[in-house]
């Protein structure tokens, strides 16, 4: 049963991701991926770790697709295709994907992996909070803390590139525009 | 004795002894699916019917009165004329993403009806981060509306779609919150969990002032993330004709016309699991009868349904730059302080509980 499921989803996500890479429109490309990465959270469902299938859902289907679709709507019209690449460019790029193939494959095929029997207890939300938090052994409050100092950063950085401008101007421009515009 | 369990109970073994373990236990997913699908394809048309209702009481008239004793059965009749009409399209429309769009929306809502607790065994799927879960599926449903919009290739649709984008994403985050707030005194995602804490009274009463807050917050945001009026912008009929389903029609339409109302019962029922102890009964009234849990749960989550009908032909629509202060300016910093102060009565112990 499991299996049957693990290799419907797996083609399912493979098919999705070569369509995702070889359609010529915009939006649909992103559409694609958006099924590969739901394909990802079902093989988490799959392993009974529901958390993370929660936030993959969460953080990439419905965060950064929509941010990507968000960007499509703005910027591209539904009759522009995008321009296929040259030979060359298609070659070089083939090769490159077959090479990072390579790399992983053989990884995965040298590394032994221990096969756990049947573990039927699923990681719950309180062990990952005290896992985020604990600075015992196995703990991981410090790649936590540097991880928000980064999101914190680059939300100041989104902040001064949208304002910035706006921001030095304040004082010479009598009428400014709206408060409202600036809030999207 | 314990109605719905023995029922289900019986089906299963029945299902068991005649398949093999695989062939059984596909079986009995499809047929839960479709116990589901129908159940709340029919819901779904009475919440429309019962919103032509309060909208009519409301303004004075009489309503739907024709089809049927009382028009009960106007909705349906409505429903097989959308079966059986014609589906019309735009011709530069992207066909594929056009067509797939209400299927987003529609999947959605049905997938976030699986682990509602309906009553202690009336739940298809008691996952263990269950309200997580409902947050996750909801954040996709918008990709729907976002893709019709964008596919229909006409303006309106297109403008109604961005609003709908801006507008649930924003939203989102303080039904996130105010949930987030109240899990401060269960301490578990599980939703039958959520259910068993609530046995010392409902959550609104254990986290009294906060809990009240988290209520309205909640409230209002799930008015938003529904694009129901006093927020339906997305549709705002003066405006842009009808928003992000302009070109759809027959059961196309349909499918975003129910998945609204679907969505609505969910946010409804979402507020009975975590604020108003779900299936439980009033200071355990009815405690030895627990079949009676599915009507408690069903009729909290219509008072609550009946409350959203309620704003919506109470309150005219805002205007996109006030939706976005009320999100932004005021929910969002009340919904922080919110969260510290739970946290302060959960620390201190000074939760009510009975």
């Amino acid at each position: 049963m499991e299996q049957i499921v693990f290799y419907i989803l797996a083609l399912i996500m493979i098919v999705m991701a070569i369509a995702s890479v070889s359609s010529r429109k915009m939006l649909r490309s992103v559409v694609y991926l958006l099924f590969v990465l739901i394909g990802i959270a079902g093989i988490y469902f799959l392993v009974d770790y529901n958390f993370l299938a929660a936030v993959q859902l969460t953080v990439y289907a419905g965060g950064i697709v929509v941010l990507i679709i968000f960007s499509v709507l703005l910027v591209h019209h539904m009759e522009m295709e995008m321009e296929i690449a040259k030979r060359s460019k298609q070659v070089l790029t083939g090769l490159a994907s077959l090479i990072g193939l390579g790399v992983f494959l053989t990884a995965i095929y040298s590394h032994d992996f221990g096969v756990v029997e049947n573990i039927l207890t699923t990681t719950t939300t309180a062990e990952i909070g005290m896992g985020l938090l604990s600075y015992g052994a196995g703990g991981f409050i410090l790649p936590f803390e540097v991880i928000s100092v980064l999101l914190l950063a680059s939300m100041i950085g989104a902040i001064v590139i949208a304002k910035g401008g706006k921001l030095e101007n304040e004082d010479t421009e009598i009428v400014g525009r709206p408060e409202t515009e600036d809030q999207k | 004795m314990n109605l719905s369990l023995s029922i289900t109970k019986n089906i299963h073994d029945w299902l068991f002894n005649m398949m093999p373990e695989t062939a059984a236990s596909l079986t009995e997913m499809t047929l839960i699916a479709t116990v589901y699908l129908a159940v709340f394809a029919v819901t779904g048309l009475f919440l429309v019917l019962l919103e032509r209702k309060v909208a009519a009481w409301f303004q004075l008239r009489l309503g739907p009165n024709r089809v049927g004793p009382w028009g009960l059965l106007q909705t349906m009749a409505d429903a097989l004329k959308l079966v059986s009409k014609e589906l019309t399209g735009t011709v530069n429309a992207d066909k594929f993403l056009y067509n797939l769009a209400p299927y987003f929306v529609i999947i959605t809502a049905l997938m976030a009806l699986a682990v509602l607790p309906f009553s202690g065994e009336f739940q298809a799927f008691d996952i263990n981060i269950g309200i997580f879960f409902l947050i996750a599926i909801s954040s996709i449903g918008v990709i729907g509306i976002l893709l019709a919009g964008w596919s229909s290739n006409n303006k309106f649709a297109l403008i109604g779609a961005m609003r709908s984008g801006v507008q649930t994403i924003s939203y989102e985050l303080s039904v996130g919150l105010s949930l987030l707030t109240v899990i401060l005194i269960t301490g578990t995602l599980q939703l039958s969990e959520i259910v068993e804490v609530q046995r010392n009274g409902w959550l609104i009463v254990q986290g009294h002032i906060p809990a009240i807050f988290a209520f309205m917050i909640y409230m209002i945001s799930g008015t938003a993330e529904t694009n129901r009026a006093p927020f339906d912008l997305v549709e705002a009929e003066s405006e842009l004709g009808a928003g992000f389903h302009t070109e759809y029609s027959g059961m196309k339409f349909a499918y975003f016309f129910l998945a609204e109302f679907i969505n609505m019962f969910i946010i409804a029922s979402i507020a009975t699991t975590i604020f108003f102890g779900a299936w439980l009964s009033p200071f355990g009234i009815t405690e030895s009868l627990p079949w009676l849990g599915v009507f408690w749960f069903l009729g909290k989550t219509l008072v609550l349904v009946f409350l959203m009908m309620w704003f919506r032909w109470t309150f005219p629509r805002l205007r996109i730059d006030q939706l976005l202060t009320l999100e932004w300016k005021y929910l969002l910093p009340l919904n922080l302080m919110n969260l510290v102060l739970m946290a302060i009565i959960v620390w201190l112990n000074l939760t009510i509980q009975f």
